[in-house]
Protein backbone atom coordinates (compact mmCIF):
# COMPACT_ATOMS: atom_id res chain seq x y z
CA UNK A 1 0.00 0.00 0.00
CA UNK A 2 1.04 3.34 -1.22
CA UNK A 3 1.98 5.34 2.01
CA UNK A 4 -0.43 8.78 2.98
CA UNK A 5 0.74 11.34 0.62
CA UNK A 6 2.10 14.52 3.04
CA UNK A 7 0.25 16.84 0.85
CA UNK A 8 -2.35 16.62 -1.39
CA UNK A 9 -4.04 19.45 -3.19
CA UNK A 10 -7.32 19.02 -4.91
CA UNK A 11 -8.13 21.81 -7.79
CA UNK A 12 -7.90 24.40 -5.04
CA UNK A 13 -9.41 28.04 -6.68
CA UNK A 14 -9.19 31.59 -4.86
CA UNK A 15 -10.81 34.33 -6.13
CA UNK A 16 -10.18 37.25 -4.07
CA UNK A 17 -13.05 40.00 -3.32
CA UNK A 18 -10.68 42.39 -5.74
CA UNK A 19 -11.76 40.04 -8.51
CA UNK A 20 -8.43 38.62 -9.02
CA UNK A 21 -8.68 35.11 -9.25
CA UNK A 22 -5.12 33.88 -7.76
CA UNK A 23 -5.90 29.80 -8.41
CA UNK A 24 -7.85 28.28 -11.05
CA UNK A 25 -7.93 25.10 -9.96
CA UNK A 26 -4.41 24.29 -8.74
CA UNK A 27 -3.69 20.33 -8.29
CA UNK A 28 -0.15 18.97 -6.93
CA UNK A 29 0.78 15.89 -4.70
CA UNK A 30 3.86 15.91 -2.45
CA UNK A 31 4.86 12.70 -1.06
CA UNK A 32 6.29 12.22 2.59
CA UNK A 33 9.68 12.94 3.00
CA UNK A 34 10.11 14.72 0.11
CA UNK A 35 11.70 18.33 -0.44
CA UNK A 36 9.28 19.92 -2.85
CA UNK A 37 9.85 23.17 -4.63
CA UNK A 38 6.97 25.44 -5.19
CA UNK A 39 8.35 28.28 -7.58
CA UNK A 40 6.69 30.78 -9.68
CA UNK A 41 7.40 34.88 -10.53
CA UNK A 42 5.98 37.30 -8.15
CA UNK A 43 2.15 37.32 -8.46
CA UNK A 44 1.97 34.00 -9.72
CA UNK A 45 -0.47 32.00 -6.32
CA UNK A 46 2.49 30.58 -4.45
CA UNK A 47 1.72 32.58 -1.42
CA UNK A 48 -1.85 32.02 -1.57
CA UNK A 49 -1.76 28.50 -2.28
CA UNK A 50 0.59 28.56 1.22
CA UNK A 51 -2.00 30.97 2.74
CA UNK A 52 -5.13 28.45 2.04
CA UNK A 53 -2.27 25.26 3.08
CA UNK A 54 -1.84 27.11 6.42
CA UNK A 55 -5.22 28.46 6.91
CA UNK A 56 -4.31 32.44 6.61
CA UNK A 57 -6.60 32.14 3.28
CA UNK A 58 -9.88 30.93 2.83
CA UNK A 59 -10.38 29.09 -0.31
CA UNK A 60 -13.05 29.60 -2.77
CA UNK A 61 -13.09 26.22 -3.89
CA UNK A 62 -11.43 22.74 -3.85
CA UNK A 63 -9.75 21.12 -1.04
CA UNK A 64 -6.40 20.21 0.34
CA UNK A 65 -5.68 16.96 2.54
CA UNK A 66 -2.09 16.86 4.75
CA UNK A 67 -1.68 13.61 5.56
CA UNK A 68 -4.75 12.66 4.67
CA UNK A 69 -6.66 15.16 6.58
CA UNK A 70 -9.02 18.21 5.13
CA UNK A 71 -8.18 21.36 5.67
CA UNK A 72 -11.79 21.70 5.43
CA UNK A 73 -13.00 19.12 7.61
CA UNK A 74 -10.08 18.09 9.60
CA UNK A 75 -8.54 21.65 9.87
CA UNK A 76 -6.95 20.97 13.55
CA UNK A 77 -5.81 18.09 12.89
CA UNK A 78 -4.35 19.37 9.48
CA UNK A 79 -3.03 21.94 11.35
CA UNK A 80 -1.37 20.62 13.73
CA UNK A 81 1.06 18.41 11.58
CA UNK A 82 1.96 21.99 9.27
CA UNK A 83 5.22 24.34 10.79
CA UNK A 84 4.75 27.01 8.58
CA UNK A 85 7.60 30.36 7.89
CA UNK A 86 5.82 33.15 6.26
CA UNK A 87 7.46 35.44 4.03
CA UNK A 88 6.61 38.52 5.93
CA UNK A 89 7.79 38.51 9.75
CA UNK A 90 4.82 38.11 11.88
CA UNK A 91 5.98 37.87 15.64
CA UNK A 92 5.27 40.65 18.72
CA UNK A 93 8.51 42.52 18.18
CA UNK A 94 7.79 43.26 22.06
CA UNK A 95 8.51 39.83 22.85
CA UNK A 96 11.87 37.85 23.06
CA UNK A 97 12.52 34.60 21.15
CA UNK A 98 12.20 31.90 23.93
CA UNK A 99 8.68 33.77 24.63
CA UNK A 100 7.50 33.69 20.98
CA UNK A 101 8.55 29.95 20.48
CA UNK A 102 7.31 28.92 24.37
CA UNK A 103 3.89 30.81 23.28
CA UNK A 104 3.69 29.00 19.79
CA UNK A 105 4.17 25.88 21.38
CA UNK A 106 0.98 26.74 23.70
CA UNK A 107 -1.07 27.49 20.42
CA UNK A 108 -0.35 23.85 19.93
CA UNK A 109 -1.40 22.76 23.18
CA UNK A 110 1.87 21.59 24.11
CA UNK A 111 2.69 21.53 27.83
CA UNK A 112 5.07 24.96 29.36
CA UNK A 113 7.32 22.19 30.10
CA UNK A 114 7.99 20.57 27.10
CA UNK A 115 7.71 23.64 25.23
CA UNK A 116 10.86 25.33 26.99
CA UNK A 117 13.08 22.34 26.32
CA UNK A 118 12.00 22.38 22.10
CA UNK A 119 12.52 26.37 22.57
CA UNK A 120 16.30 25.61 24.08
CA UNK A 121 16.56 23.13 21.36
CA UNK A 122 15.73 24.81 18.69
CA UNK A 123 17.31 28.31 19.66
CA UNK A 124 20.59 26.88 20.11
CA UNK A 125 20.61 24.76 16.61
CA UNK A 126 19.89 28.11 15.07
CA UNK A 127 22.01 29.74 17.28
CA UNK A 128 19.82 32.55 19.03
CA UNK A 129 19.97 31.13 22.21
CA UNK A 130 22.99 33.97 23.28
CA UNK A 131 19.68 36.45 21.54
CA UNK A 132 17.08 34.15 23.89
CA UNK A 133 16.11 36.90 26.25
CA UNK A 134 16.40 39.77 23.69
CA UNK A 135 13.34 41.92 21.98
CA UNK A 136 12.79 40.48 19.09
CA UNK A 137 12.46 43.98 17.31
CA UNK A 138 16.65 43.85 18.28
CA UNK A 139 17.53 40.75 16.33
CA UNK A 140 19.07 41.35 12.86
CA UNK A 141 17.37 40.41 9.65
CA UNK A 142 18.78 36.79 9.80
CA UNK A 143 18.25 35.93 13.13
CA UNK A 144 14.72 36.94 12.69
CA UNK A 145 14.32 34.88 9.62
CA UNK A 146 15.93 31.75 11.44
CA UNK A 147 14.02 32.84 14.49
CA UNK A 148 10.60 31.85 12.04
CA UNK A 149 12.72 28.52 11.45
CA UNK A 150 12.49 27.74 15.14
CA UNK A 151 8.93 28.65 16.03
CA UNK A 152 7.56 26.48 13.36
CA UNK A 153 9.22 23.69 14.76
CA UNK A 154 7.75 24.13 17.78
CA UNK A 155 4.80 21.56 16.82
CA UNK A 156 7.69 19.51 14.95
CA UNK A 157 5.65 19.54 12.10
CA UNK A 158 5.49 16.59 9.76
CA UNK A 159 5.00 18.98 7.12
CA UNK A 160 7.10 22.26 7.15
CA UNK A 161 6.27 25.12 4.51
CA UNK A 162 8.77 27.33 4.10
CA UNK A 163 7.63 30.66 1.98
CA UNK A 164 10.58 32.56 0.42
CA UNK A 165 12.79 32.11 4.04
CA UNK A 166 16.03 33.39 2.47
CA UNK A 167 14.28 36.95 1.27
CA UNK A 168 17.24 39.35 2.31
CA UNK A 169 19.52 36.97 3.69
CA UNK A 170 22.86 37.23 3.24
CA UNK A 171 24.93 33.95 2.00
CA UNK A 172 26.32 32.87 4.81
CA UNK A 173 23.10 32.49 6.88
CA UNK A 174 21.46 31.33 3.84
CA UNK A 175 23.70 28.40 4.07
CA UNK A 176 23.30 27.50 7.61
CA UNK A 177 19.50 28.00 7.30
CA UNK A 178 19.97 25.39 4.59
CA UNK A 179 22.34 23.02 6.43
CA UNK A 180 19.63 23.18 9.31
CA UNK A 181 16.02 22.73 6.88
CA UNK A 182 18.18 19.26 4.83
CA UNK A 183 18.74 17.98 8.26
CA UNK A 184 15.34 18.28 9.28
CA UNK A 185 14.03 16.50 5.95
CA UNK A 186 16.54 14.11 6.59
CA UNK A 187 14.93 13.19 9.69
CA UNK A 188 11.83 13.14 7.98
CA UNK A 189 10.40 16.03 7.46
CA UNK A 190 8.41 16.77 4.23
CA UNK A 191 9.50 20.18 3.38
CA UNK A 192 7.95 22.74 0.97
CA UNK A 193 9.78 25.57 -0.33
CA UNK A 194 9.29 28.71 -2.51
CA UNK A 195 12.17 30.66 -3.45
CA UNK A 196 13.61 33.24 -5.66
CA UNK A 197 16.98 31.45 -5.29
CA UNK A 198 16.56 28.91 -7.97
CA UNK A 199 20.56 27.85 -7.07
CA UNK A 200 18.70 26.73 -3.97
CA UNK A 201 16.13 25.29 -5.29
CA UNK A 202 18.08 22.97 -7.67
CA UNK A 203 20.27 21.71 -5.35
CA UNK A 204 17.98 20.98 -2.30
CA UNK A 205 14.77 19.70 -3.28
CA UNK A 206 14.09 16.60 -5.10
CA UNK A 207 10.61 17.47 -7.43
CA UNK A 208 9.23 20.89 -8.18
CA UNK A 209 5.82 22.45 -9.22
CA UNK A 210 6.34 25.63 -11.62
CA UNK A 211 3.34 27.66 -10.77
CA UNK A 212 2.48 30.89 -12.90
CA UNK A 213 -0.84 32.80 -13.14
CA UNK A 214 -2.56 30.62 -10.71
CA UNK A 215 -2.11 27.11 -12.80
CA UNK A 216 0.81 24.49 -12.27
CA UNK A 217 2.77 24.78 -15.55
CA UNK A 218 5.14 21.89 -14.39
CA UNK A 219 4.82 19.52 -11.86
CA UNK A 220 8.22 17.28 -12.24
CA UNK A 221 11.19 15.68 -10.43
CA UNK A 222 14.04 18.39 -10.81
CA UNK A 223 16.05 15.14 -12.69
CA UNK A 224 13.48 15.11 -15.31
CA UNK A 225 12.98 18.83 -15.05
CA UNK A 226 16.85 19.48 -15.98
CA UNK A 227 17.43 16.93 -18.27
CA UNK A 228 14.78 18.80 -20.67
CA UNK A 229 17.03 21.88 -21.00
CA UNK A 230 19.10 21.20 -24.16
CA UNK A 231 20.72 24.39 -24.45
CA UNK A 232 23.47 26.05 -22.83
CA UNK A 233 25.20 29.17 -22.32
CA UNK A 234 28.53 29.70 -21.73
CA UNK A 235 30.12 33.38 -20.71
CA UNK A 236 34.07 32.94 -21.78
CA UNK A 237 36.52 35.32 -20.56
CA UNK A 238 39.12 35.69 -23.15
CA UNK A 239 42.21 38.11 -24.06
CA UNK A 240 41.92 40.84 -25.47
CA UNK A 241 41.81 40.34 -29.10
CA UNK A 242 39.32 41.93 -32.15
CA UNK A 243 39.93 39.31 -34.81
CA UNK A 244 36.01 38.27 -36.65
CA UNK A 245 34.35 35.86 -34.18
CA UNK A 246 34.80 32.07 -35.99
CA UNK A 247 31.88 30.51 -37.17
CA UNK A 248 31.03 27.28 -35.57
CA UNK A 249 28.57 24.81 -36.62
CA UNK A 250 25.78 24.61 -34.32
CA UNK A 251 27.10 27.69 -31.86
CA UNK A 252 26.14 30.83 -31.77
CA UNK A 253 28.66 33.31 -30.81
CA UNK A 254 28.35 36.69 -29.40
CA UNK A 255 30.58 39.58 -28.35
CA UNK A 256 29.94 41.11 -24.97
CA UNK A 257 33.10 43.25 -24.60
CA UNK A 258 36.62 43.14 -25.97
CA UNK A 259 37.26 41.06 -22.91
CA UNK A 260 33.87 38.61 -22.84
CA UNK A 261 32.23 36.18 -25.05
CA UNK A 262 28.59 34.40 -24.82
CA UNK A 263 28.53 31.00 -26.46
CA UNK A 264 25.06 29.11 -26.57
CA UNK A 265 25.34 25.79 -28.01
CA UNK A 266 23.36 22.11 -27.41
CA UNK A 267 24.07 20.81 -24.08
CA UNK A 268 25.55 17.52 -26.48
CA UNK A 269 27.39 19.47 -28.46
CA UNK A 270 31.30 19.24 -27.47
CA UNK A 271 33.70 22.10 -26.68
CA UNK A 272 36.71 21.01 -27.67
CA UNK A 273 35.23 22.42 -31.74
CA UNK A 274 34.28 25.57 -30.05
CA UNK A 275 38.07 26.34 -28.24
CA UNK A 276 39.63 25.50 -31.36
CA UNK A 277 37.78 27.53 -33.64
CA UNK A 278 38.86 30.23 -31.35
CA UNK A 279 42.25 29.27 -31.01
CA UNK A 280 42.50 29.23 -34.66
CA UNK A 281 41.99 32.86 -34.83
CA UNK A 282 44.29 33.95 -31.81
CA UNK A 283 41.44 34.04 -29.08
CA UNK A 284 42.72 32.60 -25.96
CA UNK A 285 40.05 31.66 -23.63
CA UNK A 286 41.15 32.50 -19.80
CA UNK A 287 38.13 30.73 -18.22
CA UNK A 288 34.43 29.99 -18.39
CA UNK A 289 30.98 29.75 -17.01
CA UNK A 290 27.19 29.00 -17.07
CA UNK A 291 26.05 32.18 -17.85
CA UNK A 292 22.90 31.36 -15.30
CA UNK A 293 21.80 27.93 -13.51
CA UNK A 294 19.97 25.22 -15.44
CA UNK A 295 16.89 25.51 -13.41
CA UNK A 296 17.15 29.59 -14.00
CA UNK A 297 17.01 28.89 -17.85
CA UNK A 298 14.43 26.48 -17.68
CA UNK A 299 12.16 28.63 -15.34
CA UNK A 300 12.81 31.64 -17.23
CA UNK A 301 11.62 29.31 -20.58
CA UNK A 302 8.31 27.97 -19.03
CA UNK A 303 7.22 31.41 -17.60
CA UNK A 304 7.79 33.31 -21.25
CA UNK A 305 6.05 29.83 -22.63
CA UNK A 306 2.97 30.03 -20.88
CA UNK A 307 2.63 34.03 -21.23
CA UNK A 308 2.71 33.56 -24.60
CA UNK A 309 0.40 30.76 -24.24
CA UNK A 310 -2.34 32.89 -22.22
CA UNK A 311 -1.58 35.91 -24.83
CA UNK A 312 -2.41 33.63 -27.41
CA UNK B 1 -6.50 18.70 20.03
CA UNK B 2 -8.06 17.42 22.98
CA UNK B 3 -9.44 19.61 26.76
CA UNK B 4 -5.80 19.16 27.99
CA UNK B 5 -4.46 21.01 24.98
CA UNK B 6 -7.07 23.43 25.00
CA UNK B 7 -6.19 24.48 28.39
CA UNK B 8 -2.64 25.02 27.66
CA UNK B 9 -3.54 27.00 24.65
CA UNK B 10 -5.68 29.16 26.46
CA UNK B 11 -3.42 30.26 28.88
CA UNK B 12 -0.74 30.72 26.86
CA UNK B 13 -3.11 33.85 25.50
CA UNK B 14 -4.29 34.38 29.26
CA UNK B 15 -0.31 34.53 30.46
CA UNK B 16 0.30 36.44 27.26
CA UNK B 17 -2.12 39.10 27.95
CA UNK B 18 -1.45 39.56 31.65
CA UNK B 19 2.66 40.10 30.71
CA UNK B 20 1.38 42.85 28.20
CA UNK B 21 -0.89 44.29 30.85
CA UNK B 22 1.61 43.90 33.21
CA UNK B 23 4.59 44.97 31.01
CA UNK B 24 3.12 48.60 30.10
CA UNK B 25 1.52 49.31 33.44
CA UNK B 26 2.42 52.63 33.31
CA UNK B 27 -0.60 52.49 30.31
CA UNK B 28 -2.44 49.56 31.73
CA UNK B 29 -3.10 50.45 35.22
CA UNK B 30 -1.56 53.92 35.84
CA UNK B 31 -3.70 56.20 34.10
CA UNK B 32 -6.90 55.05 35.27
CA UNK B 33 -5.83 55.36 38.72
CA UNK B 34 -5.18 59.33 38.22
CA UNK B 35 -7.98 59.56 36.31
CA UNK B 36 -10.36 57.98 39.45
CA UNK B 37 -8.30 59.42 42.18
CA UNK B 38 -8.99 63.29 40.50
CA UNK B 39 -12.96 62.04 39.99
CA UNK B 40 -13.27 61.15 44.03
CA UNK B 41 -10.98 64.34 45.11
CA UNK B 42 -13.35 66.96 42.69
CA UNK B 43 -16.15 65.18 42.47
CA UNK B 44 -16.89 63.33 46.09
CA UNK B 45 -14.50 65.62 47.95
CA UNK B 46 -14.72 69.13 46.63
CA UNK B 47 -18.27 69.31 44.94
CA UNK B 48 -20.17 66.73 46.26
CA UNK B 49 -20.03 67.01 50.20
CA UNK B 50 -23.27 68.00 50.52
CA UNK B 51 -25.03 66.30 48.78
CA UNK B 52 -27.04 63.32 49.54
CA UNK B 53 -28.48 60.45 47.06
CA UNK B 54 -30.44 57.99 48.54
CA UNK B 55 -29.64 58.15 51.66
CA UNK B 56 -25.73 58.08 50.78
CA UNK B 57 -23.20 60.76 50.82
CA UNK B 58 -22.11 61.43 46.98
CA UNK B 59 -18.71 59.99 47.20
CA UNK B 60 -20.46 56.67 48.50
CA UNK B 61 -23.17 57.04 45.34
CA UNK B 62 -20.52 57.37 42.94
CA UNK B 63 -17.89 55.04 44.08
CA UNK B 64 -19.27 52.09 42.72
CA UNK B 65 -20.35 53.57 39.20
CA UNK B 66 -16.51 55.11 39.12
CA UNK B 67 -15.45 51.27 39.45
CA UNK B 68 -17.36 50.01 36.86
CA UNK B 69 -16.85 52.92 34.42
CA UNK B 70 -13.18 51.37 34.66
CA UNK B 71 -13.65 47.84 34.64
CA UNK B 72 -15.63 48.52 31.47
CA UNK B 73 -13.55 51.02 29.72
CA UNK B 74 -10.63 49.10 30.91
CA UNK B 75 -11.88 45.58 29.40
CA UNK B 76 -12.93 47.40 26.12
CA UNK B 77 -9.76 49.14 25.90
CA UNK B 78 -7.05 46.10 26.58
CA UNK B 79 -8.85 43.91 24.19
CA UNK B 80 -9.43 45.97 21.53
CA UNK B 81 -5.91 47.45 21.57
CA UNK B 82 -4.17 44.13 22.04
CA UNK B 83 -6.10 42.29 19.36
CA UNK B 84 -5.88 44.71 17.16
CA UNK B 85 -2.26 45.34 17.75
CA UNK B 86 -1.59 41.12 17.02
CA UNK B 87 -3.42 41.77 13.59
CA UNK B 88 -1.57 44.70 12.78
CA UNK B 89 1.82 43.42 13.56
CA UNK B 90 0.52 40.27 11.85
CA UNK B 91 1.21 37.92 15.08
CA UNK B 92 -2.12 37.02 15.12
CA UNK B 93 -1.54 34.59 12.08
CA UNK B 94 0.76 32.43 15.05
CA UNK B 95 -2.76 31.61 16.37
CA UNK B 96 -4.43 31.20 12.98
CA UNK B 97 -2.27 28.46 11.92
CA UNK B 98 -2.52 26.36 14.46
CA UNK B 99 -5.01 23.94 15.51
CA UNK B 100 -6.51 25.94 18.40
CA UNK B 101 -10.44 26.20 18.12
CA UNK B 102 -11.71 30.21 17.76
CA UNK B 103 -13.32 29.46 20.95
CA UNK B 104 -10.02 29.45 22.92
CA UNK B 105 -8.92 32.30 21.04
CA UNK B 106 -11.77 34.33 21.81
CA UNK B 107 -11.90 32.94 25.51
CA UNK B 108 -8.35 33.71 26.54
CA UNK B 109 -8.38 37.92 24.83
CA UNK B 110 -11.50 38.22 26.97
CA UNK B 111 -10.26 36.49 30.27
CA UNK B 112 -7.16 38.91 29.53
CA UNK B 113 -9.38 41.71 29.25
CA UNK B 114 -11.47 40.47 32.58
CA UNK B 115 -8.19 40.42 34.19
CA UNK B 116 -7.35 44.41 33.55
CA UNK B 117 -10.70 45.42 34.37
CA UNK B 118 -10.48 43.10 37.62
CA UNK B 119 -7.00 44.63 38.49
CA UNK B 120 -7.89 48.48 37.49
CA UNK B 121 -11.37 47.69 39.23
CA UNK B 122 -9.82 46.55 42.67
CA UNK B 123 -6.93 49.63 42.28
CA UNK B 124 -9.44 51.99 41.95
CA UNK B 125 -11.62 50.51 45.18
CA UNK B 126 -8.58 50.59 47.30
CA UNK B 127 -8.45 53.96 46.23
CA UNK B 128 -11.74 54.91 47.16
CA UNK B 129 -10.74 53.67 50.89
CA UNK B 130 -8.68 57.25 51.13
CA UNK B 131 -12.18 59.23 50.41
CA UNK B 132 -14.75 57.01 52.17
CA UNK B 133 -15.59 53.71 53.93
CA UNK B 134 -16.64 51.60 51.08
CA UNK B 135 -18.31 48.13 52.25
CA UNK B 136 -19.91 45.56 49.91
CA UNK B 137 -23.36 44.71 51.04
CA UNK B 138 -23.91 41.70 48.78
CA UNK B 139 -20.43 40.49 47.64
CA UNK B 140 -22.00 37.73 45.47
CA UNK B 141 -24.14 40.22 43.45
CA UNK B 142 -20.92 42.74 43.33
CA UNK B 143 -18.73 39.67 41.91
CA UNK B 144 -21.47 38.31 39.77
CA UNK B 145 -22.14 42.79 38.47
CA UNK B 146 -18.38 43.29 37.50
CA UNK B 147 -17.25 39.90 35.70
CA UNK B 148 -20.15 39.95 33.52
CA UNK B 149 -20.03 43.80 32.75
CA UNK B 150 -16.43 43.09 31.94
CA UNK B 151 -17.35 40.14 29.61
CA UNK B 152 -20.00 41.96 27.44
CA UNK B 153 -17.48 45.12 27.39
CA UNK B 154 -14.56 42.76 26.40
CA UNK B 155 -16.51 40.65 23.76
CA UNK B 156 -17.90 44.54 22.26
CA UNK B 157 -14.01 45.40 22.14
CA UNK B 158 -13.11 42.20 20.48
CA UNK B 159 -15.39 42.91 17.87
CA UNK B 160 -14.36 46.32 17.40
CA UNK B 161 -10.49 45.36 16.68
CA UNK B 162 -11.96 42.38 14.21
CA UNK B 163 -13.53 45.57 12.21
CA UNK B 164 -10.87 47.80 12.48
CA UNK B 165 -8.10 48.48 10.02
CA UNK B 166 -6.65 51.58 11.50
CA UNK B 167 -5.46 52.59 15.07
CA UNK B 168 -7.76 55.15 14.87
CA UNK B 169 -10.88 53.00 14.74
CA UNK B 170 -10.02 51.51 17.74
CA UNK B 171 -10.08 54.95 19.13
CA UNK B 172 -13.95 56.11 17.88
CA UNK B 173 -15.63 53.63 19.56
CA UNK B 174 -14.66 54.45 23.25
CA UNK B 175 -14.62 58.13 23.04
CA UNK B 176 -18.16 58.49 21.04
CA UNK B 177 -19.94 55.78 22.06
CA UNK B 178 -18.38 54.28 25.69
CA UNK B 179 -17.83 57.48 27.25
CA UNK B 180 -21.06 58.80 26.75
CA UNK B 181 -22.80 55.99 27.57
CA UNK B 182 -20.74 55.73 30.41
CA UNK B 183 -21.82 59.15 31.54
CA UNK B 184 -24.92 58.51 30.71
CA UNK B 185 -25.17 55.30 32.27
CA UNK B 186 -26.29 56.77 36.28
CA UNK B 187 -22.71 56.62 37.33
CA UNK B 188 -22.72 60.25 38.69
CA UNK B 189 -26.18 60.26 39.43
CA UNK B 190 -29.56 58.53 40.08
CA UNK B 191 -31.41 58.16 36.77
CA UNK B 192 -34.76 58.81 38.75
CA UNK B 193 -33.71 62.37 38.95
CA UNK B 194 -34.49 62.70 34.94
CA UNK B 195 -36.99 64.24 33.90
CA UNK B 196 -39.14 62.19 30.55
CA UNK B 197 -39.06 61.51 28.35
CA UNK B 198 -34.90 61.19 29.35
CA UNK B 199 -35.74 58.50 32.30
CA UNK B 200 -36.90 56.49 29.52
CA UNK B 201 -34.51 57.13 26.85
CA UNK B 202 -31.83 56.53 29.74
CA UNK B 203 -33.54 52.54 30.09
CA UNK B 204 -31.82 51.72 27.08
CA UNK B 205 -28.53 52.08 28.08
CA UNK B 206 -27.05 48.83 29.07
CA UNK B 207 -24.44 50.42 31.00
CA UNK B 208 -27.21 51.90 33.37
CA UNK B 209 -27.90 48.17 34.17
CA UNK B 210 -24.40 47.56 34.85
CA UNK B 211 -23.63 50.27 36.96
CA UNK B 212 -26.93 49.66 38.78
CA UNK B 213 -26.21 46.49 39.72
CA UNK B 214 -22.98 46.48 40.55
CA UNK B 215 -24.23 49.70 42.77
CA UNK B 216 -26.63 47.05 44.44
CA UNK B 217 -23.85 44.83 45.09
CA UNK B 218 -21.65 47.56 47.33
CA UNK B 219 -24.58 49.66 48.61
CA UNK B 220 -27.53 47.99 48.75
CA UNK B 221 -29.14 50.41 46.37
CA UNK B 222 -30.34 50.31 42.36
CA UNK B 223 -32.65 52.54 40.10
CA UNK B 224 -33.15 49.16 38.06
CA UNK B 225 -34.92 45.66 39.43
CA UNK B 226 -31.86 43.92 39.74
CA UNK B 227 -32.89 40.58 37.81
CA UNK B 228 -33.33 42.87 34.71
CA UNK B 229 -30.06 44.62 35.37
CA UNK B 230 -28.65 40.91 35.39
CA UNK B 231 -30.92 39.33 32.27
CA UNK B 232 -29.47 42.22 29.87
CA UNK B 233 -26.12 41.37 31.02
CA UNK B 234 -26.02 38.13 30.25
CA UNK B 235 -28.36 38.73 27.21
CA UNK B 236 -25.41 41.07 25.99
CA UNK B 237 -23.08 38.42 26.53
CA UNK B 238 -24.74 35.77 24.65
CA UNK B 239 -25.32 37.85 21.98
CA UNK B 240 -21.90 39.23 21.34
CA UNK B 241 -20.64 36.27 22.02
CA UNK B 242 -22.04 34.86 19.28
CA UNK B 243 -21.40 37.54 17.22
CA UNK B 244 -17.55 37.45 17.82
CA UNK B 245 -17.71 33.78 17.21
CA UNK B 246 -19.31 34.14 13.92
CA UNK B 247 -16.80 36.90 13.02
CA UNK B 248 -14.19 34.58 14.22
CA UNK B 249 -15.03 31.49 12.17
CA UNK B 250 -15.43 33.49 9.32
CA UNK B 251 -12.14 34.90 9.71
CA UNK B 252 -14.05 37.99 9.34
CA UNK B 253 -10.48 41.31 9.00
CA UNK B 254 -8.45 37.87 9.38
CA UNK B 255 -8.62 35.88 6.57
CA UNK B 256 -7.98 36.99 2.39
Amino acid sequence: MSPVPALEVDQLTKTYASGVQALKGVSLTVQPGDFFALLGPNGAGKSTLIGILSSLVNASGGDARVFGHSIHRERRAAMQMIGLVPQELNFNIFETPFQICVNSAGFYGIARDVAMQRAEKYLRELSLWEKMDAPARTLSGGMKRRLMIARAMMNEPRLLILDEPTAGVDIEIRRAMWRFVSEINRAGTTVILTTHYLEEAEQLCRNIAIIDKGTIIENTSMKHLLGKLDVETFVLDVTANDAALPDVPGVRIVRLDEHTLEAEMSRTHDLNSLFAALSARGITVTSMRNKANRLEELFVRLVESNAGVAAA
Amino acid sequence: MNASNHLVALGTIVRREVSRIMRIWSQTLLPPAITMTLYFVVFGSLLGKNIKIHEHSYIDYIVPGLIMMSVIQNAYGNISSSFFGAKFGRYVEEMLVSPMPSWVILTGYVAGAVVRGLIVGAIVLGLSYFFTHTRIAHPFATLAAVLLAAVVFALAGFVNAVYAKKFDDVAIVPTFVLTPLTYLGGVFYSVEMLPQPWHTVSMANPILYMVNAFRYGLLGTSDVNLWLAFGVMVAATVILGAVAMRLLHRGVGLRA
